[in-house]
């Protein structure tokens, strides 16, 4: 069923992916079974001229184990998924590997506000730079965002990067991702957030690093930039 | 004049034994019409809904009588999309499916099965119904205030929902919390009459575990409910207040804190699930061993694993908020109980497998529904610990994913559970036979549609596609999945148009069925075979004597294969 | 009716039904109550101490008034139930009069309170411990006015002499909820009072 998902190019994507096929295969299987042997039972116990039904409660021993050995095996296959999800889990939640880019992103009703630190490092400069609804990052790099909002609740969702992660009014929320793939990409907002939530529409464009460089060139022109960064 | 025992005299006037009736039965079949006629508003509102999003912003047929500001000549603007979500979510859950489930068959056969002749507190009971009916009625009118009803989505996420700058909706979201509290305290009556009648009024030799099944998920879902709702109605105390008083609880300007709303919305929200399913599921119960012709496998071993799960209920509500901004650290412990909440479910269904096993299967219209709950609901249950893998959440939270899979739980449960109710005791309450024939081709026709209409909402889901949007069409990468979308549309108008299958056999046979006898299912529970159809003012003409568990189908060494409770073995089936 | 008398034999009597009905009622009461409680524990520990500036402007006496008096108030009610289980009518009237008169000072104190309060500056909307303490206090008041009303109900009833007929448990259950009234105070009173 993962054909389904759209195309994968975070790194940790691909760890979300295999725990969704690996609780697939196990609840598709179990799901088989179950029907199976419904139908098979339907039938096989359809009410036939002279055949009385057995009388068999199912509170004693041994019958009690019809029922607990195969919510045992449930137990089983339960905690199974629990590791493999706290693993997974761990990998994107846990420890947040070094980054090499940092942006903050605040949802606005009905908008993205980008903001980049600027080659002093620091929000809230001069030289920062405040994009709306576009979000430029290098490919193979990994990339820290800051989500906040101005308002109400927004959800930062990036469908090809697995990447979900709900903006608190008030709060800073720190989520990363590394982009596998150049390409342009949305951004959608997964929380309602109003009568417009339906047009937050954002762009991930994951550049080259040579792209990149010549993006951050064209936005931050190097004598400009030196003279900030020593104001500051 | 004064109740004495329970023994109030039968009214004789219209009003007093129609309308405002103390009769439990009464009461039962009020809550019955209610359920349906909101059921009638959802199933439109979800019609709307559908149309809107396979073909966005254009005039929806049978939309243009709405009136403007809400439509204009059949076009619905996103602001009333937003209330149409909001609505439908509030109405199913609080004004259909608790109605229907615990407040229509509750009444009607709690007392009648544990052998009482009214509930403990008649009138407390009238006053529960009513105090729905101008929930529903507050509900309803909030769409025509000024700036329309609620639009925040049926959780009402803060602080969208705590300040009306936020979605221009003014006194529309007030009325909705107005409704839910009324709705809330009606069931908490509901909730104190269920419990006190059911441990103070059973019949001689109804034991604790002599209930019918259905009894004990009825106080299961009041305790639980009772246990649950009370932080909610804090927490809605204080959104009113954010709105309209301009406190700041929700409010991060002002020192409040939005997720606490969630915390409170979910501390609930987990349990109600539970006490909407419970009694769907005892209907199940009650039905399985009629049309199996034998007892139900693991009586006990239900009743324990329901208590587990209620008990596990209150402790898994935080996998609403995997992506929500709480601690990563408490969010896997939550992810491991939620998974762990299947366990018990299993163990319920796995009985409900093994019931099956050994019988005399009759495929009757109830049991086909009985059948077709256990089968859908079993979809809804597995696909659950997708959304419980805290990983996988991250990317399916929001998503079609999740309608699809809380569709596939309170669908089975409230609808198809519903109508296995229905067509199960509607002689019992109208004294009438509902027709088979129309009975079958409902069924087939509703759990055929209802897949078509939810399982490619699973496949849109993993393609990313966000619950809550108003045009699809807005992003590029759902564009390839609209064709989905419209054979869902279509899917769900012939969901709702064959539901007209079932309003016409309900009316037509409650004038035109053929007359039921006292027990046509040849069923054991005392509503069955110690109360006579329709039962009269006080149920029983005399006061039955309980001898054994509810389900005994099919013993060694008797005559017939069914054994009334009130029956004891040896002697002759009165 | 003979079917009624038939039913009456092993219907339970309209005491234990009461009584349940009032626990479960109660259970119900707990769990918003203790939302509230919650809440605001949970806010005021979040908050980190800056609370405290403002919890000290809370009139601490007039609090501990309050205490004593609804404490008070809940002997007074027992003795009420204990007159009445004695079939001694009058002093049960007049401890049910002065369990009145106790729930109207605890109002008037709380009157008192609140104009001071607002008068000084301090409403709902300046801050949320004054937000959380005018709603908890608000919403106990109200329940306050409810158990006047429920004993006012019965004080009429023992005037005209009609508590006596199988009814009179109903003190018992007004009772059991005047006993929460005074608990709900027992927790709200350090929490809102004492805790700067
Ligand atoms: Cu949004
Ligand atoms: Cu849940």
């Amino acid at each position: 069923m993962s054909d389904w998902f759209p195309k994968n190019i975070s790194t940790f994507g691909g760890d979300i992916d295999s725990v969704f096929n690996l609780i697939f295969w196990i609840v598709g299987i179990g799901f088989l079974l179950g029907e199976v042997f419904i139908f098979y039972a339907l039938f096989r116990f359809r009410r036939r001229e002279g055949k009385k039904a057995e009388y068999v409660n199912g509170d004693l021993w041994p019958h009690v184990g019809w029922l607990i050995i195969p919510a045992a095996i449930i137990l089983v296959l339960d905690l199974w998924i629990d590791f493999a999800g706290a693993k997974a889990y761990d990998r994107i939640k846990g420890d947040m590997p070094i980054s090499d880019v940092v942006v903050k992103v605040d949802g606005k009703q009905f908008n993205w506000i980008i903001t980049y630190p600027g080659p002093d490092g620091a929000f809230g400069t001069e030289d920062d730079l405040i994009l709306e609804n576009e979000l430029h990052v290098p490919v193979n790099k990994v990339v820290k965002v800051l989500l906040g909002s101005k308002d109400v609740i927004h959800s930062f969702f990036v469908p090809v990067l697995r990447l979900k992660q709900d903006m608190l009014p008030g709060r800073e929320i720190e989520a990363w991702f590394e982009a596998t793939e150049t390409g342009r990409y949305e951004i959608a907002c997964a929380e309602l957030c109003g009568y417009g939530h339906y047009t937050m529409r954002g762009f991930l464009s994951v550049h080259s690093e040579a792209e990149y460089a010549n993006w951050l060139v064209e936005r931050w022109p190097a004598p400009e930039t030196e003279a900030d960064g020593q104001q500051k | 004049m004064s109740e004495h025992g329970n023994g109030h005299a039968e009214p004789t006037s219209f009003l007093r034994k129609y309308v405002f009736s103390i009769d439990h039965k009464v009461i039962g079949k009020q809550y019955l019409f209610l359920s349906l006629f909101m059921a009638l508003f959802g199933g439109l509102m979800a019609y709307y809904m559908r149309w809107q999003l396979a073909w966005p912003e254009t005039a929806i047929p049978g939309a243009g009588w709405i009136p403007e500001p809400m439509a204009f000549g059949g076009i619905i603007p996103p602001e009333f999309y937003n209330a149409l979500i909001t609505l439908h979510g509030t109405i199913m859950v609080f004004f259909v499916g608790m109605p229907l489930l615990l407040g229509a068959l509750g009444n009607y056969l709690v007392p009648l099965m544990i052998g009482a002749d009214d509930m403990a507190f008649p009138r407390l009971n009238m006053m529960s119904f009513w105090t729905i009916t101008t929930a529903s009625l507050v509900l309803m009118a909030s769409f025509f205030v000024e700036g329309g009803a609620a639009s925040a989505g049926w959780t009402g996420y803060a602080p969208l929902s705590a300040d009306p700058i936020h979605t221009g909706v003014g006194w529309g979201l007030n009325l909705w919390i107005m409704a839910l509290a009324l709705e809330f305290t009606s069931f908490l009556m509901g909730g104190i009459n269920f419990l006190t009648t059911v441990v103070t009024m059973r019949v001689p030799g109804m034991t604790m575990f002599r209930l019918p099944l259905m009894v004990w998920m009825q106080i299961t879902a009041a305790v639980l409910f009772m246990l649950s709702v009370g932080p909610l109605i804090a927490g809605a105390i204080l959104l009113l207040l954010d709105r309209t008083v301009g406190t700041g609880f929700f409010i991060p300007e002002r020192g409040g804190d939005p997720l606490l709303w969630q915390h409170l919305f979910w501390f609930f929200g987990h349990p109600e699930v539970y006490v909407v399913l419970l009694p769907g599921l005892g209907a199940i119960m009650e039905i399985l061993p009629v049309f199996t012709r034998r007892p139900i496998f693991g009586y006990k071993t239900i009743v324990y694993s329901t208590i587990v799960a209620g008990a596990l209920s209150f402790l898994v509500w935080a996998h609403h908020m995997f992506v929500s901004g709480i601690d990563p650290q408490i969010v896997m412990p939550f992810s491991i109980t939620t998974i762990l909440i299947s366990v018990p479910f299993a163990v319920i269904i796995f009985a409900f497998m093994a019931s099956l096993w050994g019988g005399s299967i009759r495929f009757t219209t109830p049991m086909l529904f009985a059948i077709g709950t256990i089968v859908t609901f079993i979809i809804g249950g597995v696909t659950g610990i997708f959304n419980g893998s805290a990983p996988v959440d991250i990317f399916i939270h929001d998503t079609y994913f999740v309608v699809a899979h809380f569709h596939f739980t309170l669908f089975p449960d409230v609808f198809l559970g519903g109508f296995a109710a229905l067509y199960f005791w509607f002689p019992k309450m109208f004294g009438k036979m509902m027709n088979e024939t129309l009975g079958k081709v409902h069924f087939w026709w509703t759990t055929i549609t209802f897949n078509m209409v939810f399982i490619p909402m699973f496949l849109i889901g993993a393609g990313g596609h966000m619950r809550r949007i108003y045009n699809p069409l807005q992003y590029d990468f759902l564009k390839p999945m609209q064709d989905i979308n419209i054979f869902i549309t279509w899917s769900a108008v012939a969901l709702l148009v064959g539901q007209l299958v079932f309003i016409f056999n309900f009316f037509w046979s409650m004038y035109r069925g053929k007359k039921a006898e006292d027990n046509p299912w040849e069923a054991t529970t005392l509503e069955w075979a110690a109360a006579p159809t329709p039962p009269p003012h006080g149920n029983f003409e005399t006061v039955p004597t309980v001898y054994h568990g509810p389900y005994e189908y099919s013993c060694p060494g008797q005559e017939t294969d069914w054994q009334p409770q009130h029956v004891e073995k040896g002697s002759v089936a009165a | 009716m003979s079917e009624a008398i038939a039913m009456t034999e092993h219907q339970p009597t309209h005491e234990v039904k009461g009584r349940m009905g009032m626990w479960w009622f109660l259970a119900s009461e707990i769990m918003t109550f203790g939302g509230f409680i919650a809440i605001y524990v949970l806010y005021r520990m979040a908050s980190g101490g800056a609370w405290s500036s403002m919890a000290e402007h809370v009139s601490t006496l007039m609090g501990t008034i309050n205490t004593v008096v609804l404490l008070t108030s809940s002997l007074t009610i027992v003795k009420a139930y204990e007159a009445i289980d004695k079939q001694d009518r009058k002093s049960a009237q007049r401890f049910l009069l002065i369990t009145l008169i106790l729930a109207f000072a605890f109002l008037g104190v709380k009157a008192i309170e609140y104009a001071t309060e607002i008068s000084n500056g301090y409403t709902p909307l300046t801050g949320i411990f004054w937000s959380f303490y005018f709603v908890m206090t608000g919403l106990h008041g109200l329940h306050v006015v409810g158990g006047i009303v429920a004993i006012g109900a019965l004080y009429i009833m023992a005037i005209r002499g009609t508590l006596w007929n199988g009814t009179q448990k109903r003190v018992e259950y007004i009772g059991l909820y005047w006993h929460f009234v005074d608990i709900v105070w027992i927790f709200l009173f350090p929490l809102l009072y004492l805790s700067y």
